[in-house]
């Protein structure tokens, strides 16, 4: 590590403000990305502003419109203790990583890194969830934009992820051996008006919509809806632990059983 | 009824109290006053030629002491390599100097270029981040075939070629083996890779040179297996420090599985530093300086051949393996795929005819060596492979075949120099089926394709040989060291005892296991026994811990020397009961006078040493302390049956242990519970290296699974209980105790039943697929089925 300082506010204005000074600065999180780059010196920054002690950013409680909202600086651990209900979503939170990970690892932090190989992504964009900002409201739709890369401009702060709670659901992640990672990680989500299936894990543009998978099972929720439909391999991921269109195949197969396990 | 103390009782271990409550004394808990700590810049290219290191602005930074390059090091030694290997043609290998630091060239991703000592190990990264490194990279060397194309690219330039050796075993056999294929009703041949794997303990190398100008002595605290070889080689043939102006401390050490037998760089460095500096200089290494430093293990790429007649005798054996040594020759690398290897390829079996021929090749790439079983593993997997492809070929029971080929009459001289003493091979074929369950594996193969799952069952067999030996004969084929071992004993006046063993323990319990022994043969309370080990100072010179040698060998030792001085003892006793020495017996811990009820207790004696009023004075010395060193007349052959099932997911490629099953034979057993902890820790290792360790590079050189984000270890859930037996015991003939090693069985064991389970997994499911290349990732299962 380098040196640097920490600073701990405690209401999001006042993480704004540290944010915005003349510091090369960056919010931190739950640190399970960050402070291992930091180890590694492969970042910088000045200054840290920790939103952990942000008391308006921790929880989970439940919105006016039945939907399940989750405070940015709320740790996996809680979400799969208190979301219970979004059971597919309490159900993802308690597979992230392990228990340390766990419990110091937030939402807001995992969807603002966009590991193309997390969880909550996939979850946040098979859901249609609305992450809200110190400044504004993004539809998951348009809040990813490639691996690593998010709607989220300089110094803005994720405060809470609203998510609509679906009829049926399921994730099936298949890991990665090593870092237990997603290598495939398929989150579907059935709502009244049709179904989203979100994948992790396998492309190179990071999470995305099976919009083929999503038009079958928004007709015929079924697994053997999707029997026929492939993803090409040429855009994913090819690495030590698969090719492209070994990841291209487990999509379908995960798919399958998100459906069929979905409740 | 189990026995609470002495040989074959289950002793709790009594270093883990100190393990397990923090109270251990590992070498990154040793802090010197006045203490500097070093940083390596380490190369981040695989080869290129070094335009210059600007170290000025690093030199300036805060609290750096000094910064050292190779030229710091011209006209000091390089790290010696302990094996010399002749090739077939009679020639001694390629040797190429291994510098401390980086001379002229870098040779691989990770090879210390220069180094930073500093006043905080911080100060020390950030200057070594200053130095301005200026590398022409050269194309990089990492495929073993195209290495030994004509005109490749040179690892070493001043070397013929990138040919460490062409070794050829047993070069005289190599025509009647031929000749042998040619009369063959069948030939079965495989191609497959060993693959390379990173040893991982969980302890990573750490040390601490000290050095004393007022007398002249150098000290290296280090996390070593051997203590006494590392003091020889870097005194001797690095750093020109006589022995007794040198002393090696390897305190407790956090597993070693081999990679912390070899003498390092950074041992070297941190010595030479510390006088350079006047102060002590410490190194503990990062864990992702541990995967581009620490000597990696296996990678083998082998093609095997066996010859049977149309009675399914086997009547030939063949192979040709190229080994991959890396960018340079680490302490025992030469020895790995040759004396550790070809001596084994007769396995349990009576080829008559073997020819093994193996290329050691240079690569731009960490240097590899032995890793726990070391040549071994190598050579069991891909004999159990093709013995198992023949016995699907042919048609015939997998068990049957192996049974059929079996040696049965001891001792057995193989067609690859080596004679086994003892073994029963179908004695431990029979328990594996007993534990296996074989007869219900039809109805556990339905229920799993009931749940869409295909099962497979894999079983092998293996040998292996423990405590290298005799020296003279290792001498003729090339070590640069002796193998015996040593152990002072040491009696207290009050009788407790001190054993100061040349063995080094690093997880294997010898402070518990070793004390078993001596108890028993005085007949005390295991507590009255300390186990010193680790300490040059304190310990006679010994060889260290490796090969699954240290009660085969050390053990013999440690028996040695206790019989004389329970022949001391009984001098004393004779004395004090006023008897003939010939009717002094001991038991229980007391010497009597046979055929009467006169005896004196053991610590009466032992205080008439160190007292000697009433004392013989005339005839014997006072004091009871002897030493011996033991050095055996052969190896020992642990030998056993090993049976996995796996379940296989068709739809991913994933391939779940369900159960697993080791019946060993290792001789007498010590400690029960310690041999068990022994071989689940082996079959853990094997079982990583058969579906998950993936030591991989790039076309570059760079090492692409260098963290655990990409190199998987086992984890406890990626394993099933294990089913472990020795109750089959072959005593070995020719040590004192009757033990054979238990170390490395369950590594060596162990990847072959996986992969063989695999295979008739996708079988069962009509899949043509004779193979699949270790590890057995998921993507790989399901490409075989696909491809």
């Amino acid at each position: 590590m380098y040196n640097f300082d920490v600073v701990r506010p405690s209401r999001i204005a006042d993480a704004v403000k540290e944010l915005s000074d003349s510091t090369e600065s960056q919010p931190l999180g739950g640190g399970q990305t960050l402070i291992p780059t930091l180890k590694q010196r492969l970042a910088s920054p000045e200054k840290l502003v920790s939103v952990a002690g942000i008391d308006e950013m921790q929880g989970v409680c439940k919105g006016d419109d039945g939907s399940v909202c989750i405070g940015g600086a709320t740790t996996h651990a809680t979400v799969a203790a208190e979301a219970g209900n979004y059971p597919a979503l309490a159900a993802t939170a308690s597979h992230i990583g392990d228990p340390a990970v766990r419990n110091r690892g937030t939402i807001g932090g995992s969807l603002a890194n966009n590991d193309p190989s997390a969880c909550y992504p996939a979850a946040a964009l098979a859901s249609g969830a609305t992450i809200k900002t110190n400044t504004r409201e993004i539809a998951a739709d348009d809040y990813f934009q490639g691996m690593f890369t998010t709607a989220l401009d300089e110094g803005e702060i994720i405060t809470e992820v609203r998510f609509p709670v679906p009829e049926k659901a399921n994730y099936q992640k298949f890991v990665q051996p090593a870092s237990r990672f997603a290598l495939v990680g398929v989150f579907v989500a059935k709502y009244a008006d049709g179904v989203r299936v979100a994948i992790t894990g396998a492309s190179n543009d990071g999470v995305f919509r099976w919009t083929e998978a999503e038009a079958a099972l928004s007709s015929n929720f079924s697994a053997d809806a999707i029997d026929g439909l492939s993803l090409s391999g040429d855009d994913m991921i090819s690495d030590l632990h698969g090719t492209g269109d070994y990841r291209a195949h487990l999509c379908g197969v995960m798919t399958k059983r998100a459906v069929a396990a979905a409740v | 009824m189990p026995k609470d103390g002495g040989i074959g009782a289950s002793s709790k271990r009594r270093e883990d109290i100190r393990f397990l409550t923090g109270e251990g004394n590992y070498t990154d808990d040793i802090n010197l006053r006045g203490q500097a700590y070093v940083h390596f810049l380490r190369s981040d290219i695989a080869h290129g030629t070094i335009k210059s290191i600007d170290t000025a602005a690093a030199a300036g930074m805060p609290g750096v002491v000094r910064v050292f390059t190779g030229t710091d090091f011209e006209g000091v030694g390089t790290i010696p390599c302990g094996w010399q290997v002749t090739d077939r043609h009679g020639e001694v290998m390629q040797e190429p100097a291994h510098p401390i630091l980086a001379q002229g060239k870098v040779r691989h991703v990770g090879e210390p270029v220069a180094a930073v000592v500093a006043d905080s190990p911080e100060q020390a990264r950030d200057a070594a981040e200053a130095i301005v490194l200026d590398i022409d990279e050269l194309p990089a060397v990492v495929d073993m075939k195209d290495a030994l194309k004509d005109g490749a690219t040179k690892v070493h330039d001043d070397l013929n070629n990138n040919l460490c050796y062409d070794w050829g075993f047993v070069e005289e056999n190599k025509d009647a083996v031929t000749k042998a294929f040619e009369d063959a009703a069948h030939v079965t041949s495989l191609e497959l890779v060993n693959n390379r794997l990173v040893a991982n303990p969980m302890e990573p190398r750490v040390a601490v040179g000290d050095y004393a100008r007022g007398t002249d002595e150098s000290t290296l605290y280090t996390t070593s297996q051997n203590p006494h070889v590392i003091r020889l080689l870097m005194g001797a043939f690095v750093l020109g420090i006589p022995e007794h102006k040198l002393r090696v401390v390897a305190p407790d050490v956090g597993g070693g599985f081999g990679t912390k037998i070899f003498h390092y760089q950074e041992e070297a460095f941190c010595t030479f530093a510390a006088k350079a500096c006047n102060r002590p200089v410490k190194w503990t290494s990062s864990r992702s300086e541990a995967f581009i430093s620490d000597a990696h293990g296996r990678d083998h790429v082998t093609k095997i051949e066996l010859a049977l007649d149309a009675d399914n005798n086997f009547t030939a054996l063949r192979t040709e393996t190229h080994a991959n040594m890396g960018a340079y020759l680490s302490t025992f690398a030469p020895s790995v795929p040759t004396w550790l290897h070809g001596t084994l390829m007769a396995g349990n079996y009576k080829t008559p005819l073997i020819y093994v021929n193996v290329k050691a090749v240079f690569t731009n790439t960490v240097p590899v060596d032995a890793y726990r079983g070391a040549g071994r593993p190598e050579a069991t997997f891909q004999l159990e492979r093709v013995v198992d492809k023949a016995a699907r070929e042919l048609g015939v029971d997998p068990i049957a075949l192996r049974r059929q080929n079996f040696i049965t009459e001891f001792p057995y001289a193989t067609p690859v120099a080596v004679e086994y003493d003892t073994g029963d091979y179908h004695g431990t074929m029979d328990k594996l089926e007993e534990m296996g369950d074989f007869s219900g594996f039809a109805a556990r193969r339905a229920e799993s394709e009931k749940n869409g799952k295909l099962r497979g069952l894999g079983v092998n067999c293996y040998i292996e040989a423990c405590g290298i030996a005799p020296s003279n004969l290792v001498g003729q084929l090339g070590a640069r060291a002796g193998l015996y071992e040593s152990a002072t004993v040491r009696v207290n006046a009050t009788g407790g005892l001190v054993v100061m063993t040349g063995s080094h323990s690093h997880g294997q319990g010898h402070e518990t296991s070793f004390a078993q022994v001596v108890a028993e043969m005085i007949g005390i309370d295991e507590n009255m026994i300390e186990i010193v080990h680790g300490d040059t100072a304190n310990t006679p010179m010994g060889m260290g811990t490796y090969g699954s040698r240290s009660i085969a060998v050390g053990g013999s030792a440690m028996v040695r020397a206790t019989e004389k001085i329970i022949n001391k003892a009984k001098k004393i006793a004779s004395h004090l009961l006023e008897a003939s020495e010939a009717d002094i017996e001991l038991k229980d811990g007391a010497f009597s006078v046979a055929g009467t009820d006169k005896s004196v207790a053991w610590g009466d004696v032992t205080l008439a040493a160190y007292v000697p009023h009433n004392y013989p004075l005339e005839d014997i010395e006072p004091g009871l302390e002897e030493t011996a060193f033991y050095d055996p007349s052969n190896f020992t052959y642990p030998s056993g049956a090993y049976a996995c099932e796996v379940e296989v997911d068709p739809d991913t490629g994933k391939v779940t242990i369900e159960r697993f099953a080791a019946a060993d034979d290792f001789g007498n057993i010590i400690n029960p519970m310690i041999v068990t902890g022994q071989v689940h820790g082996g079959i853990a290792q094997g079982i990583g290296q058969a579906l998950l360790e993936n030591c991989a590079y790039d076309d570059n050189g760079q090492l692409l699974s260098a963290s655990y984000m990409d190199y998987a270890m086992p984890r406890a859930d990626d394993l099933p209980m294990f089913s472990v037996d020795h109750s089959s015991q072959t005593p070995c003939t020719h040590n004192p105790l009757g033990v054979k090693g238990c170390g490395e069985a369950g590594a060596i064991g162990s990847p072959p039943a996986v992969v063989n389970a695999v295979v008739d997994a996708l079988q069962s499911a009509g899949k043509d697929v004779t193979h699949v290349d270790m590890p057995l990732s998921p993507d790989r299962v399901w490409a075989a089925m696909n491809g």
